[in-house]
């Protein structure tokens, strides 16, 4: 045989920018930055609040500056996009069976956001009651 | 036979942090780092707090919790590094990405255990 | 309706090209005429020296498979009329090296394919000598969707995993996998584990979903990786679990 000269195209590292689904793809494995930075902003907060009342009240004092406003009002978005990702491809990543027969796809996802909805409302009632 | 991996396990974890950030962090994101420190909902009572966030049960919550959503950050964003930003130093990359997320779990660990 | 397209279609002489070049072609501008049939437009007409691969022009023999404006297509089934006024780009299928003009070479896959055992495996001695395996019709159903796959790569093309790992083994072969796994005559799901478990396996996949996006037979190489991983993560997890010589 042969050998035949191929031409192989290298592959831009700016390849996400070229086409939308590409860079809804890299946003959305982009949030797990700001999952990471949720649990550490969480985690302070579970210190300050071991330190008494004091600390406490410092840490919502320092989480209402603008600077850290701005960062998590970024980082929420972020974090709903992953929210709304992960959902939606969820139906896709398992076949969901009840009695042996597969739960369309549209059912997986509303049952999802139901369960957000009802975390969502105990961990309010929870913190706030 | 199926040869222990750790890429499995390593992806199971990912998982679960996945819907851990998914279902629990939105309304404790929004509510501690939004809504509470804008004024939108009342700060709660500091020994209120204490008192459910020293709980056992949220005690271990937190900490498994933490530990997944950790996992799923540096899982996901090692991935990123390859993909995205074509990092070719894989080993390199994977050792900070987990050792990022080890660290942040000893960290959780040091965190929760003085609350108990 | 003008009455022309314009045709700006990658080219590359491996003799005399030292990197691909653009030919531009205006082609008559049909109701009815795909980008394939604006291809043959100027192979017969135009420019005899233009290479690309087709065959059945019904979508089933998956060769025809170009990268139209950027997306990976079968190019007898993507119309002009879609594009006008034009101009539409019509560039080899990315991802894979380019032979000549818009052919690629597949020989990567080719090499990986047989990889995955796509074929009935059974762990007894029936053969069809014994008769034919039955399987009634929800059985079929079980895998239908994906035995659909024609092979035409657009998948691969699609993919920027596959673009930046070639070792990746790829979304139809995964997907292939999963279809004969679910056949119901098949005993083959673990042989095929051992091979997708390993790192070029299904560890590599980040769930782009772009694969399962442009696949012309609706076939869902994305789905049939992501329940590889969890059939993989539960398995080991049993690995871990259960004594040796138990499992
Ligand atoms: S899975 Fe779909 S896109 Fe991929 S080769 Fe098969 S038919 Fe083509
Ligand atoms: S020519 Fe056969 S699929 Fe297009």
């Amino acid at each position: 045989m042969t050998e035949v000269r191929t031409y192989r195209r290298p592959m831009s590292i700016w390849w996400w920018t070229k086409k939308r689904s590409y860079f809804v793809f890299v946003m959305r494995e982009l949030s797990s930055i700001f999952v990471a930075w949720f649990v550490v902003f969480l985690l302070l907060l579970v210190r300050a609040v071991g330190r008494g009342g004091a600390a406490y009240d410092d840490f919502l004092d320092w989480a209402a500056s603008p600077g850290i406003v701005v960062l998590n009002f970024i980082a929420m978005g972020f974090l709903l996009l992953h929210t709304v990702t992960w959902f939606n491809l969820t139906p896709q990543a398992m076949a969901v069976r009840v009695h042996g027969r597969p739960v369309p796809p549209a059912v997986v996802i509303a049952s999802q956001y139901v369960g957000l909805v009802v975390v969502s409302a105990f961990v309010y009632w929870l913190v706030t009651r | 036979m199926t040869k222990r991996r750790v890429e499995p396990l390593v992806w199971l974890m990912f998982s679960g942090g996945g819907v851990m950030a998914a279902v629990f962090l939105p309304i404790l994101a929004f509510l501690f780092a939004l809504a509470i420190p804008l004024g939108w909902v009342a700060r709660p009572d500091h020994v209120h707090l204490l008192a459910v966030v020293g709980h056992p049960v949220t005690l271990v919550v937190l900490l498994g919790m933490f530990v997944l959503m950790l996992v799923h950050s540096a899982h996901r964003f090692r991935y990123t590094l390859y993909d995205g930003l074509q990092v070719k130093r894989k080993t390199f990359t994977a050792v900070l990405c987990y050792g990022a997320a080890f660290i942040g779990s000893i960290a959780a660990v040091n965190v929760l255990a003085r609350l108990a | 309706m003008p009455d022309s397209i314009r045709l700006e279609v990658t080219r590359y002489r491996p003799d005399t090209d030292s990197e691909p070049q653009r030919q531009e072609y205006d082609v008559p501008l049909r109701k009815e005429w795909t980008v394939l049939d604006g291809l043959n437009h100027v192979k017969n007409e135009v420019d005899t020296t233009l290479s690309f691969r087709w065959s059945c022009r019904m979508g089933i023999c998956g060769s025809c498979g170009m990268n139209v404006d950027g997306e990976p297509k079968l190019t007898c089934a993507t119309f002009l009329t879609d594009y006008a006024p034009g101009p539409v780009r019509v560039e080899p299928l990315a991802n894979f090296p380019v032979v000549r003009d818009l052919v690629v070479d597949l020989f990567d896959f080719m090499e990986r394919l047989p990889r995955v055992k796509p074929w009935i495996i059974r762990d007894d001695d029936v053969t069809e000598v014994d008769g034919e395996y039955l399987q009634t019709p929800e059985e079929l159903d079980a895998y239908k969707q994906f035995s659909m796959c024609i092979n035409c790569m657009l998948c691969y093309s699609a993919c920027p995993v596959y673009g930046l790992d070639p070792t990746f083994i790829g979304p139809a072969a995964i997907a292939l996998a999963e279809r004969y796994d679910l056949d119901s005559r098949d005993h083959g799901a673990r042989e095929r584990l051992d091979v997708l478990i390993e790192h070029e396996g299904v560890w590599g996949c980040t769930f782009v979903g772009e694969c399962t996006r442009v696949c012309p037979k609706h076939v869902d190489p994305a789905g049939a990786i992501q329940r590889y991983k969890l059939k993989a993560a539960k398995e080991s997890v049993k690995a871990f679990l259960l004594p040796r010589g138990t499992r």
